[in-house]
């Protein structure tokens, strides 16, 4: 039973349930079953946001996640919440700009990605949590970067669908670090 | 079937009332059931639906009262401290025999409580969402796609038994997104309503939509009346999954959200080669007798899983006649489960059974 | 012999439980043959209060639905979103309407809902046994005010015409009395205004009958209609107090 299960959390306004929406729609769109699960609250007003996405190829049980294949951090309080609860083999993938990454852990993988300072740099403002995407598709590639296209087209709203674009740049950006 | 789209369960929910051919709602804000509302703000003017947001959330449970009276489809929505406030409206609506489709994406409490996921309000929903001898239709989804499809059933079951019916979710139903597709030409099984009280036209005599009956026996016999419909649904109507359950020793029942917590908790079980299955009621009300009693045959204990301090391990109990143990394990406040302490608990109960 | 009187064809031949003197009678009256004048009951629904009124559907034969206490503005609302073309209308006493119920009468006038409002006010809790209304005068005796109102713990009457006057929602709002034939008079042409009003979908209409509860007063029929017009009258004065019927509320 191959399911992957991962944690995206930050700072509320960073796009974590919206990254963690483009992957849930990205299984989707690949025949997968899949959730997606906020923290929902105060939080969202600048706190903390996180959620839980499973993609899988059974129905999903638990939607909430507790120990993640993937942890994708972009704000220190996020990684020390979060880390530990790693699987062992699990993937970390953090945004060095803003996370402060120490951990004793030897047991997982820790890839560190200059993501908001990346997304300043190259006109991608705002998008550091698509980087983060790309970098995750990079290292653990269980779905297809066509499935990623489509899951950020059906997740941008139709309002602002000329941001696909840049969603996209950013996730080939985050895959060729 | 249609294309699967990812959807919050509450937008999902809003979505099947309108495929339901529900145009009228009336709601009162409150979270975690807010998408609900907003959808149907965006959506109802659109196609000519009525969307009110009512000045309290008893208002709304009238609004409702009065939409159905004149024979449409009508839904409210609330979370449990608003559901507190439209008990009243349900009491009188259920007294009417009047049908009305109402959520609630139940919240941790008493009192303001929180806004995280719960759920606590299975005695309220079950045994008293409002005053006097009655019952309202209670059903207990437990994937987006689930609440799509009760939507479609709560709304033809309460048209069918003139009685209001209950969708209990919570917050992490309501809130979390899942791939649905919903039902092709299934929209809008509406029937006739010749009881409707909307203007007689003179063609028929008056009808009087009413709660009220001062004398003792026609009061007896009108309860009466409702109570063999009742005992007809709960012959009927009965919902649950069984999973797991063909060689199982231990039986995990939980509904809705924690539902999909023991279900992982049941596999990892499994995966450690202990025989453990799951019930799940869909319906809270009928409570699936049948399905208990049916486990209760074949398992040696049960382990009632729920987001509250235990409130249906008394339906589970009273379905087997206490035949068997009966464990529980529950969370509170608005705390989800988690599969591994469900597994802790699976593992007691089958290690204290050998 | 010529027909010079006949009951309206929209109240039922039920006898009206209602006390000696009380005034409902006089009002269920004058609405009935408003339906009947305007033609109108076969596509009208009328909504019940919790009071004296409770079993009004007994004696109107339109339609009827019967409301939770104070709600009948809500299910008045959701049955005219429901059937915007018929034409709805509750009948509310003061505790229903300006007391439980305030804030479902506010919000529905502020709504501009498209509904007809019949409210009989005689300034005391009938049903239950003659307690304090919202509408209960400084100083007036009651099962719960045994020493008169005193407005130093128990406040201040609700005037509603004159509140509900200051919404935008409001097309018409009338105090009318039916104390004395001319006053009934006036009632009956206020009632029809109301109900023309929202057959010409004006916006939310109202109108205020000052009655008389003698039972609960502790008065005959005839001390208590001078009662009202000696005491109820000076505090709430009759006239119109809002009228956009030309124009509407939007």
């Amino acid at each position: 039973m191959a399911t992957t299960n991962i944690i995206l959390a930050g700072f509320g306004g960073q796009g974590i349930l919206f990254a963690g929406k483009v992957i849930a729609y990205a299984g989707l769109m690949e025949g997968k079953e899949v959730s997606w699960l906020p923290s929902y609250g105060p939080e969202m007003r600048g706190g903390t946001a996180n959620c839980s996405v499973c993609v899988s190829d059974e129905m999903v049980a638990s939607p909430l996640v507790i120990n993640p294949d993937i942890l994708i951090a972009m704000n220190t309080p996020s990684f020390e919440k979060f880390i530990d609860a790693l699987v062992p083999g699990g993937i970390a993938i953090v945004d060095s700009s803003l996370v402060d990454a120490k951990t004793d852990r030897t047991d997982i993988h820790l890839f560190q990605v200059p993501a908001t300072q990346l997304a300043n740099e190259k006109g991608l403002k705002g998008l550091a949590n698509i980087i983060l995407v790309g970098k995750m598709m990079k290292e653990s590639g269980f779905v297809s970067l066509d499935g990623i296209y489509k899951g950020i087209d059906k997740s941008v709203p139709a309002k602002k669908a000329h941001l696909a674009v840049s969603n996209k740049q950013a996730v080939e950006l985050g895959m060729s670090l | 079937m249609a294309e699967r789209v990812l959807m919050k369960g509450n937008e999902a929910m809003a979505e099947a009332a309108i495929q339901a051919g529900c145009r009228h709602f009336f709601g009162y804000p409150i979270t975690p059931q807010t998408e609900v509302s907003a959808y149907l703000s965006k959506r109802f003017p659109k196609i000519g639906g009525t969307y009110l947001q009512a000045e309290s959330e008893v208002a709304a449970i009238n609004m409702v009262l009065g939409a159905a009276s004149a024979g449409v489809r009508a839904m409210t929505s609330s979370s449990s401290p608003g559901i507190s406030l439209k008990s009243e409206g349900i009491s009188y609506l259920a007294g009417s025999d009047l049908p009305c489709v109402i959520l609630n994406v139940m919240r941790g409490g008493p009192g303001l409580g929180g806004i995280q996921p719960s759920q606590a309000d299975y005695w309220q929903a079950t045994r008293a969402p409002g005053h006097g001898d009655f019952q309202v239709l209670v059903f207990a989804p437990s994937t987006v796609q689930e609440m799509v499809d009760t939507i479609f059933r709560a709304f033809d079951k309460a048209d069918e038994y003139r009685m209001p019916a209950m969708i209990l979710a919570d917050g992490m139903l309501g809130q979390m997104m899942e791939p649905v597709s919903f039902p092709e030409g299934k929209a809008d099984t509406q029937k006739e309503k010749p009881w409707a009280a909307n203007g007689h036209g003179f063609k028929r005599k008056q009808n009087v939509i009413n709660s009220l009956y001062l004398n003792p026996a026609v009061l007896e016999q009108k309860v009466r009346e409702r109570f063999e419909r009742y005992a007809q649904i709960q012959k009927t109507e009965q919902m649950a999954e069984e999973f797991m359950m063909e060689d199982a020793d231990f039986a995990v029942v939980a509904y809705g959200a924690s539902a999909r917590i023991a279900k992982s908790a049941v596999v990892a079980a499994r995966a450690e080669g202990i025989k453990v299955g799951l019930v799940r009621p869909i319906t809270l009300w009928p409570f699936p007798t049948d399905a208990l009693q049916k486990a209760a045959a074949q398992v040696k204990g049960f382990l009632c899983v729920e987001m509250s301090m235990g409130q249906m391990i008394d339906d589970v109990k009273l379905a087997i006649s206490c035949s068997r143990p009966v464990a529980f394990f529950g969370r509170t406040g608005g705390i989800i489960p988690t599969p591994g302490e469900v597994l802790g608990e699976i593992k007691k109960l089958a290690g204290g059974a050998k | 012999m010529a027909v010079v009187y006949e009951k309206p064809k929209s109240l039922s031949d039920a006898p009206l439980h209602y006390c000696p003197g009380c005034t409902h009678g006089i009002i269920h009256k004058l609405v009935a043959e408003v339906l009947d004048e305007l033609k109108i009951e076969g596509k009208t629904v009328g909504v019940a209060p919790v009071g004296c009124a409770v079993m009004a559907y007994d004696y109107f034969t339109c339609d009827m639905v019967q409301a939770p206490h104070g709600r009948a503005p809500a299910v008045a609302t959701g049955l005219k979103r429901a059937l915007p073309d018929q034409v709805i209308f509750t009948y509310q006493g003061d505790g229903d309407l300006a007391a439980i119920g305030t804030a479902e009468t506010v919000h529905a006038a502020t709504r501009g809902e498209n509904i007809t409002i019949i409210f009989v006010n005689n300034a005391i809790y009938g049903m239950t046994g003659g307690q304090m209304a919202p509408t209960t005068l400084p100083g007036q005796v009651t099962q719960t005010t045994p020493y008169g109102r005193d407005i130093h713990t128990a406040g201040f009457p609700v005037r509603v015409c004159e509140m509900l006057s200051t919404l935008d929602g409001v097309a018409y709002a009338e105090r009318v009395s039916v104390d004395c034939v001319p006053n009934i008079r006036k009632a009956k042409a206020a009632i029809k205004k109301a109900f023309t009003a929202q057959i010409e979908k004006k916006g939310f209409s109202i109108v205020e009958v000052v009655s008389s509860c003698p039972t609960n007063w502790g008065l005959t029929p005839t001390e208590a209609l001078q009662w009202l017009r000696d005491n109820m009258l000076p505090y709430y004065p009759l006239g119109v107090y809002k009228d956009k019927t030309e124009e509407g509320v939007r």
